[in-house]
């Protein structure tokens, strides 16, 4: 019990702490607003910004599913065959070392549509770890079940049903949790790239059209939901690993 | 199945591996259909070896090998077990035991009413439902067994299979062991390293010289069964261990040489 209260309180009393020495310096809002302004802001602002936020969601989620749709696909191809992931590895790692960033810029001016742009640019980041963890995984079965499975005749698609994917399902879920959190970043990311410009704009646009206009309460008010998203996530995410993968390992196999 | 044999016949076995290690050098043995024998040497002599040859795992390099796996292929006339349960840890009991008839075509209705009974021999009842995890290890054990059972197969390859159990599960695992095998026309091959595992199961013990391995001693053990915990005390059994003891230790005094 005393763990689980030990974050909120600290948390608590961070915040706390920010409102008394803001409002002892008084320091405008322009340039720190205090937690209970953001709090108001954010109150003051839900509609607008609720429509932002589920455009970053669905940006968000939607390149999460591509990513877990991508990512596993080309990791049962290289599963399947040394020779071509030794061809496209590097290909797929250049991709992933390179700064997102730095290349959205292009992503954007190529697709013309800003939503799939979106997508795309968080597909980037989201897709690697899922790759590289199903890869693994469908490489992690006990070799004395695949002598098992060999002994007993099984096809290459009972071998693939009963054995390998079972086995690939923790490292999936373990590569899923590090892109969760990902595709938040490459969606924001890209965002910030594509600007303010289009109908539909996510939280990061609303973050720059508020630093614009100096209306700092506002940029934290979105950036509060940005962090709510992405611990919602974590969250998320953890409680499916740990609800899965509780009965699926032995102990001392983790 | 029914009257086809479980026999094995192994005539100047060689296996040497890609690496270039002999890991066997004219092996010859001969398992009855129906015995019970146990094949003993140091680690790393090739025992494991001798019975993924008689799987049809591995394939020797020179010599004949006969044993039901390569008669018929196509039958699950053998099963295997391992040093470790090696049970898939996301499936429970049941689906872990059902499993050899799964991959023949068998659906789980039709496993059903054989595998309940299977695993209530095995002292499993109870834990049908449960995940490996939940078990202990030599729960863990019996259910590797159950499914190494479940094909009703002929030969039963056992590579250390309580390498890993305390004293006292490993001890009441080897009386059931035993009443297992009785209750079946099964012939045995049990490899391990320990001597008076050995001389407890089995009506005859090959004794293996380290690598590269070859068959160097033959000792009988002529108790009949059931095997009690008495039996431990008895002299036959002395006698036997004290012949084994022996014959390993020329096998390593002979290997150094």
């Amino acid at each position: 019990m005393n763990r689980r209260l030990l974050p909120w309180l600290t948390l608590g009393t961070l915040l706390a702490l920010w409102e008394v020495l803001v409002r002892l310096a008084q320091i405008p809002a322009y340039t720190l607003p205090t937690p209970s302004l953001i709090a108001l802001t954010l109150w003051q602002n839900l509609p607008s910004l609720a429509v932002s936020w589920w455009f970053t969601l669905k940006i968000t989620f939607g390149a999460l599913l591509l990513a877990c749709a991508g990512g596993v696909l080309i990791a049962a191809v290289f599963a399947l065959s040394r020779r071509v992931e030794a061809a496209f590895l590097p290909i797929a790692v250049m991709l992933q070392v390179t700064p997102l960033v730095a290349i959205a810029p292009l992503i954007l001016i190529y697709i013309e549509n800003t939503t799939a742009a979106l997508l795309l640019c968080a597909w980037v980041v989201a897709f690697f770890p899922i790759l590289s963890n199903t890869v693994l995984g469908l490489r992690a079965a006990d070799p004395n079940l695949h002598e098992l499975f060999r002994l007993y005749r099984a096809t290459p698609l009972q071998r693939l049903r009963l054995l390998l994917v079972p086995s690939a399902v923790p490292y999936f879920v373990a590569g899923l949790k590090i892109s969760g959190g990902l595709s938040l970043i490459g969606a924001v990311t890209a965002e910030m790239v594509a600007g303010v410009a289009g109908r539909e704009t996510g939280l990061a646009s609303r973050i720059l059209e508020a630093s614009f206009r100096t209306e700092t309460p506002k940029m934290f008010a979105a950036l509060t939901l940005l962090v709510l998203t992405g611990v919602l996530i974590f969250w998320l995410f953890d409680l499916l690993a740990r609800r899965l993968l509780g009965r699926w390992q032995l102990p001392g196999h983790k | 199945m029914g009257t086809a044999s479980g026999s094995i016949t192994l005539q100047e076995v060689d296996k040497r591996f890609g690496t270039g290690v002999l890991a066997l050098e004219g092996a010859s043995l001969e398992v009855a259909q129906g015995e019970f024998v146990a094949l003993l040497g140091p680690s790393g002599c090739g025992k494991s070896t001798v019975l993924r040859l008689v799987a049809g795992l591995e394939a020797a390099t020179g010599g004949t090998v006969d044993a039901p796996a390569l008669r018929d292929p196509a039958e699950a006339a053998t099963a295997f077990v391992f040093q470790e349960p090696t049970l898939m840890p996301w499936a429970s009991v049941f689906d872990n035991v059902w499993l050899p008839l799964r991959l023949a075509g068998v659906s789980r209705e039709q496993a059903l009413p054989r595998i309940r009974a299977l695993l209530a021999s095995v002292g499993l009842a109870q834990f049908t439902a449960a995940h490996p995890a939940q078990l202990s290890g030599g729960m863990r054990m019996r259910a590797s067994i159950a499914r190494a059972l479940v094909t009703e197969p002929r030969v039963l390859l056992m590579d250390e299979p309580f390498a890993a159990l305390d004293e006292i599960t490993r001890s009441r695992i080897n009386l059931d062991l035993l009443a297992w095998w009785q209750a079946r026309s099964l012939s045995v091959l049990f490899v391990t390293h320990s001597l008076y595992e050995a001389a407890f199961l089995s009506q005859r013990v090959l004794v293996m010289s380290a690598r590269p391995g070859r068959l160097v001693a033959e000792v009988r053990i002529d108790a009949p069964y059931p095997r009690t915990r008495e039996f431990r005390l008895s002299p036959v059994y002395q006698q036997a261990c004290r012949d084994l003891s022996r014959a390993l230790d020329a096998a390593h005094v002979e290997s150094l040489a």
